[in-house]
């Protein structure tokens, strides 16, 4: 029976690779370097020992990630995990939604946004700003991209200044590029009891 | 090769606030696109196949400053999107970094088993993923900040 998730939940699943991770006692200096292993950080994922395979971009993405995510001024967090979740729902990323809705769901405190945009995906019917971000999202998140000035006035109106619009640009499309990872080279499995 | 004109590359429109982030999408693309490890994908390959997912994206502009940078005649075709590959294995791989750059959510255990097949290692999976990936990235942000108006300064 198969142990792969199929359906969008809040609960953080486990990620069966479809590649073999690097093992850490065979990995390169520039490997170690990418994991950021220290001797009192030992424990690394498979999902990030799979991505050491390409060192140089591991330890490209790590900070720029962190930057788009977590930093500073602009859009607040539970706007950035909203970007986030519209690409990890059009390119129906398991476990990135997982991880960015249980998120959303501490930082907003209303674990109804991500039921709703579970339940009914890209339709999804949401508060004002919420709707104007998350459609805006799931736009930029089509290939090629459907977002257009549109998107933009809605945001606008919805009260986002033009800091705010790019930090929702580059949370959803730092998904883009997450979920083309995290979908494309593992399987999202229920965790080991 | 020559060097890519920064003001092209849709990370010139960030806002001067996130410099950084300008600073370190650059260097994740070098990452991508030429990096010191290349592995089976050589660097002028990497730019035809990065013209190739910035076409399926419409990102006309991106595709054009990539392309400018592929001189063997060999290779510029591969960044036509209708253009399936000069051999079996490339056509099994284009195939694949083709349907990770626009039809991510489509991709199955099967297709990654097909590349193995093909003979690509592990780590150059991986690597194909992260090219075709840092891509959606940048043409998103591309198209993204080129609707706020002003944001450039």
């Amino acid at each position: 029976m198969s142990r792969i998730i199929h359906k969008f939940t809040r609960v953080v699943p486990g990620w069966q690779p479809r590649v073999t991770p690097v093992r850490l006692d065979e990995a390169t200096p520039e490997q170690l370097q990418a994991l950021k292993v220290t001797p009192s950080n030992t424990k690394v994922s498979d999902y990030v020992l799979v991505l050491a395979h390409d060192a140089e971009s591991l330890d490209a993405r790590s900070p720029l990630f962190n930057a788009v995510m977590y930093g500073r001024d602009g859009l607040d967090r539970a706007g950035r995990e909203i970007g986030a979740i519209g690409a990890s729902i059009v390119n129906r990323c398991i476990y990135c939604a997982a991880v960015h809705a249980q998120r959303h769901a501490q930082l907003s405190k209303d674990p109804g946004v991500t039921d709703e945009i579970f339940r009914a995906g890209p339709a999804a019917r949401l508060g004002a700003r919420d709707q104007a971000m998350f459609d805006f999202a799931v736009k930029l998140s089509q290939t090629p991209p459907e977002v257009g000035a549109d998107e933009v006035a809605a945001l606008r109106a919805a009260g986002l200044d033009d800091l705010e619009i790019a930090d929702l640009v580059l949370a959803s499309a730092m998904f883009g590029w997450a979920n083309r990872l995290m979908h494309v080279l593992g399987d999202p499995v229920r965790a080991e009891d | 090769m020559t060097a890519q004109p920064v003001h092209d590359d849709g990370f010139g429109l960030l806002p001067t606030a996130r410099s950084d982030i300008a600073e370190m999408s650059r260097k994740a693309r070098q990452s991508v696109l030429a990096p010191a490890q290349p592995g089976a994908w050589p660097v002028e390959w990497r730019h035809a196949v990065a013209a190739r997912i910035c076409r399926q994206h419409a990102a006309t502009g991106l595709a054009e400053g990539y392309l400018a940078q592929v001189d063997d005649p060999a290779l510029r075709p591969l960044g036509d999107p209708a253009n399936s590959g000069r051999d079996a294995v490339e056509q099994t791989v284009l195939g694949f970094v083709d349907r990770v750059a626009t039809r991510p959510r489509d991709i199955l255990a099967a297709d990654i088993a097909a590349l193995q097949a093909a003979g690509v290692a592990d780590a150059d999976v991986v690597r194909l993923c992260e090219m075709a990936a840092f891509l959606a990235y940048q043409c998103r942000v591309a198209r993204g900040l080129s609707l706020i108006k002003g944001a450039g300064a």
